[in-house]
């Protein structure tokens, strides 16, 4: 599937992220079109998680907002004490203070994937599924209790869909097992099912091919590219194998100290001197 | 390993003969054994140990399935066991029960007025309108405490919970409030049941009604953000909601298990509610397993059966046949202690772990029994190996790092580093020539 | 002038009292700067230093008493640390604190078996009980004494925690548990030296708070180590000077109340501050913010 670079589904303009003296994102500018898989690069304590966190509304960023869909949902500038202290590049821009927490994001259809696998660990793998669809129900706690009509209606076709789902991430043989009993590789797929189970449009990946060897991170970038095509998704995502990276981005991003050193085709990416001299330090 | 299935039909039929069992068992006992009998411990042990086990679920619902460690729960009892005494104590006691109130504010009771009218129908609705009424009133309170109270992080959330129970009790004691409260003084003679089944039913609805919640999404919901609440948010499940759901579902429960204690005992004041009844409660819970519905129906019979009547001889001099002049008051609870610590430092499951009760189960383990007996000493006898390898397998370490230790220490002290540090950039390592 | 007279008492038996908690509040705090734990038995072990100084007393004189008051708390809560709290360093937060609420459960008990659940006692040390007269109030010498010992006993270790090498090891620990126990620091030596301070300081606290309130009972250490808890949390959890100034604040407000005839309420006003600082400022005062990494 080709990205469609006309529409846009997200945006950040300006996005500075700071932790008392500390800036981790510096101003970050980035978009997301549909169906594109854009990715975050950078070296290791770049901002590239901070920002994701920014998207999804773990942290509220200190200045800048977030697009998604064209509505803006997160909009924030210095305030308070901030203000004396911040030392971000861009200010006085913004005016509105919006945030939004990290389950009103997810509605929005922004889902995520985290560095460090997060599983529920009591629970199986059909219900670790199952719980992301949880937010979409229609029954009330009491009906859910005295499993109502709709109660088992929903019920029913939730576990339908998860299990159709697990299919579609060759986890169905698995899906009685625990969670946390299964092998690194399939811990990351569930991850990611997991975060399709929100029927997302955007979906954020941090660092899925973490810890795989070649072979296993050319099946998961067939794999990404497969779930864009079958669930119609725009995906950004963290990645340090650059293989990857490189193999199935459309368009990205490089981070460096917070600041936004480079952007661009993987080609452009390759040959620009700012990230060489990122990664591999400058000649002296 | 022999497992028995049963289709969906047979284990319908057998929960509802178990629970026509329980209730039928719990009415005879109450109406059959002689209030002489010294079997008539087996009652108290039954309507303690249902009012035990619903507060204890309740208090499961909370910390063992959603993650929220909270201390609240003899607070809200005694809420839950005010209301219910204040409005079913009859007209015509008020005077005596609040006799340094002027008979009180309150001159009328709910299950006089509605058995004069509906008879012994409403001779009983009028004491489930009080439990169900104590149930909400604690819902609502626990619904505003919960707005500040939720934002706290685990061990905050503890002692919060805990703080406002002291100031529930603190309140219900204030002179103030008296004519309603009956100040410091206890509440009496109000309206209670005539046998042990209404306890039972009562708390057996309650605990089916916690446990259907538990295995439906929003028990999934609470369970996934016990396990982790990041991830939880990211999957659009709304903390505060469901965190406030499960705080006043468990609240609403643990009112009406004051009530019904209220109930059992037959006067009702403020000083029992202490933090140590909390602690006992959540004792229970530990024992049972944290996590398990069925273990805290077992942990609180064990407890109350152990507490009112099989541990009883430790306080009174004899003991299975053994006297001792150890065996004098308070020795019972010492023993009990002890084997609480045991359980949470050695067996930190408890009994059920997160297992829960089913016919499938029950009857495998009795299938699966002789073969188990005969499979025992040889299998004791290969943990016992195990347990000796690691233990060897330890000291090993043990040496190999102190000698490490040693060796690094030698090292340090002769002026040369252990390693230099490279510059690292993720997968590029980057190697520098010496300059 | 009349009004101060009339509420100097109360401030006064407020300064007290606060000094008395803060000795307690140091232990929680230390503690839990140190393992992230709120330490329930703490108060226990308060309780029980008064209830062996009960029973010491019949058999040796007072200053042999009080020093062995001081080594039987230090002894108990270093068990106490050994035996069930550091089995479960390693399980989820939830087990270390069910297992610290077991051995308050545990020690309650046996007082209460030992005791037979009747109020002892405490014994009368007739110096800190001689009365002193203060502007217009008199008070008992203990009065005057507490806060006097309290202050050099804190400006004492805060000494140690800022110049000494354990003090060093203590403050690295509170702040990253696990980089410091690779940096080749002996955490178990470092909890163990906290629990002795803790609990001996406590020790301290339990002669000066029993002298003034004489009844002993198995749960007379409850509602102080809360209150110390509160204290603690109020000044920031972790900081010491913290625990000390929240102490005081506790202590001066709950005999204010109870001077303006609230005394119902005295207790419950510690809660209120409680709660009001969790909403207000998490941290406490002295506190320092921490950030979840994720």
């Amino acid at each position: 599937m080709k990205p469609n670079r006309d529409i846009e589904v997200m945006r950040l303009s300006d996005i500075t992220m700071q932790f008392g003296g500390v800036v981790a994102v510096d101003n970050l500018n980035l978009k997301v079109h549909k169906n594109e898989i854009v990715g975050l690069i950078g070296p290791n304590g770049a901002g590239k998680t901070t920002a994701f966190n920014c998207i999804t509304g773990v942290y509220e960023p200190t200045n800048g907002s977030v697009t998604i869909n064209g509505e803006v949902v997160i909009e924030n500038y210095p305030q308070g004490k901030m203000k004396d202290t911040y030392k971000g590049r861009n200010q006085g821009k913004y005016t509105e203070s919006k945030a939004m927490l990290p389950d009103k994001v997810t509605k929005l259809g922004v889902a995520r994937t985290f560095q460090n696998i997060r599983l529920f660990k009591g629970m199986t793998v059909l219900e670790n599924v199952m719980l992301a669809m949880h937010m979409n129900q229609k029954q009330s706690i009491f009906g859910a209790a005295l499993h109502s009509p709709l109660a088992r209606k929903e019920e029913a076709k939730m576990k339908e869909e998860a299990l159709e789902l697990l299919k579609k991430v060759d986890l169905y043989e698995n899906r009685d097992d625990m969670s946390t009993s299964l092998p690194y590789g399939k811990q990351r797929h569930l991850e990611i099912a997991r975060a399709l189970a929100t029927k997302p449009s955007i979906l954020l990946l941090d660092e899925p091919a973490a810890g795989m060897n070649p072979q296993e991170s050319d099946d998961l970038m067939k794999f990404i590219g497969r779930i864009r095509d079958e669930f119609d998704l725009s995906i950004l995502m963290i990645e340090h194998h650059m293989q990857v990276i490189m193999g199935i981005c459309d368009y990205i991003y490089v981070l460096n100290y917070g600041g936004q050193i480079a952007d661009g085709t993987a080609e452009e990416i390759q040959n620009n001197p700012a990230v060489i001299e990122a990664y591999l330090g400058v000649d002296e | 390993m022999a497992r028995v299935t049963l289709n969906k039909k047979t284990k319908l039929v057998l929960s509802f003969l178990g629970i026509a069992l329980i209730l039928l068992g719990s009415y005879l006992a109450d109406e059959m054994i002689p209030a002489s009998s010294n079997m008539r411990m087996f009652v108290t042990v039954l309507e303690k140990g249902a009012i035990y086990a619903l507060v204890a679920v309740s208090m499961n619902l909370l910390n063992g399935f959603t993650g929220l460690f909270s201390l609240g729960q003899a607070g809200f009892m005694l809420i839950g066991a005010y209301t219910y005494a204040i409005f079913t104590i009859p007209a015509a006691k008020h005077a005596d029960v609040y006799m340094y109130f002027d008979g009180g504010a309150i001159q009328w009771s709910i299950e006089e007025a509605l058995s004069g009218s509906l008879g012994i129908v409403g001779h009983y609705l009028g004491m489930l309108i009080p439990i169900i009424g104590a149930g909400l009133l604690v819902a609502l309170i626990a619904y505003l405490i919960g707005i500040p109270v939720l934002r706290l992080k685990s061990d905050y959330l503890a002692i919060a919970t805990l703080g406002f129970a002291e100031i529930l009790k603190a309140f219900f004691q204030w002179n103030t409030l008296g004519p309603i409260t009956n100040g410091s003084n206890v509440l009496r003679k109000y309206a209670t049941y005539d046998n042990s089944i209404f306890v039972v039913l009562i708390a057996l609805i309650s605990i089916a009604f916690i446990m259907l919640l538990i295995n439906s999404t929003y028990g999934r919901a609470f369970k996934a953000i016990r396990d982790d609440e990041i991830a939880a948010e990211a999957m659009g499940v709304n903390l505060f909601k469901h965190k406030e759901l499960a705080f006043v579902i468990s609240s609403f429960f643990a009112g009406v298990g004051g009530a019904l204690l209220a109930m059992f005992q037959g006067t009702i004041a403020a000083t029992p509610f202490t933090t140590t009844m909390t602690y006992e409660i959540l004792l229970i819970v530990v024992i049972g397993g944290i996590g398990s519905v069925t273990g805290s129906i077992i942990g609180a019979f064990l407890f109350t059966a152990c507490s009112e009547w099989w541990l009883r001889g430790l306080d009174a001099g004899t003991w299975l046949g053994i006297t001792s002049e150890w065996f004098r008051p308070g020795f019972r609870k010492v023993v009990f202690a002890v084997i609480i610590m045991l359980i949470v430092l050695f067996a930190a499951q408890g009994i059920m772990g997160t297992k829960e009760f089913s016919w499938e189960g029950l009857l495998s383990w009795f299938k699966n029994l002789p073969a188990n007996l005969k499979a025992a000493p040889a299998k004791n006898k290969a943990k016992a190996q195990a347990k000796k390898e690691a233990k060897a397998r330890d000291k090993a370490a043990k040496a190999q790092a102190k000698e490490d230790k040693a060796n690094s220490a030698a090292k340090a002290a002769s002026g040369e580093k252990l390693f230099e540090p490279l510059p690292v950039y993720d997968h590029v390592v980057v190697f520098k020539e010496g300059k | 002038m009349s009004l101060i007279s009339s509420w100097l008492p109360y401030i006064l038996a407020g300064i007290a009292i606060g000094g008395q908690y803060a000795l307690i509040a140091i232990g929680y705090t230390m503690v839990y700067g140190i393992l992230r734990l709120i330490n329930f038995a703490h108060g226990d072990v308060f309780m029980w230093s008064g209830l062996i100084m009960v029973y010491l007393i019949t058999v040796m004189p007072l200053w042999l008493s009080i020093i062995c008051v001081i080594i039987f708390a230090i002894v108990l809560g270093t068990t106490i640390e050994k035996v069930a709290y550091r089995p479960l360093r390693t399980a989820p937060r939830m087990s270390i604190m069910i297992s610290a609420i077991g051995v308050s459960y545990l020690l309650q008990n046996v007082a209460l078996y030992i005791t037979g659940g009747l109020t002892k006692t405490y014994p009368s040390i007739s110096w800190l009980q001689k009365t002193v007269d203060i502007g217009p109030a008199t008070t008992k010498m203990v009065t005057l004494i507490t806060p006097i010992l309290t202050i050099v006993l804190v400006v004492g270790l805060v000494m140690l925690i800022n110049h000494t090498k354990i003090g060093m090891a203590m403050r690295a620990v509170s702040r990253d548990f696990e980089t410091s126990s690779l940096m080749g620091i002996d955490i178990n030596r470092v909890i163990t030296v906290t629990f002795v301070i803790g609990c001996g300081l406590a020790a301290i606290g339990s002669v000066l708070f029993f002298s003034n309130y004489t009844g002993i009972n198995p749960m007379s250490g409850a509602m102080p180590g809360l209150k110390a808890f509160v204290a603690a949390v109020f000044g920031g959890i972790g900081s010491v000077p913290g625990a000390v100034v929240g102490a005081f604040i506790i202590g001066i407000c709950e005999n204010i109340i109870k001077g303006a005839g609230w005394t119902t309420f005295s207790d419950a006003f510690t809660f209120v501050l409680l709660i009001v600082i969790l909403m207000v400022k998490p941290t406490g005062l002295f506190g320092e913010k921490n950030i979840d990494k994720v």
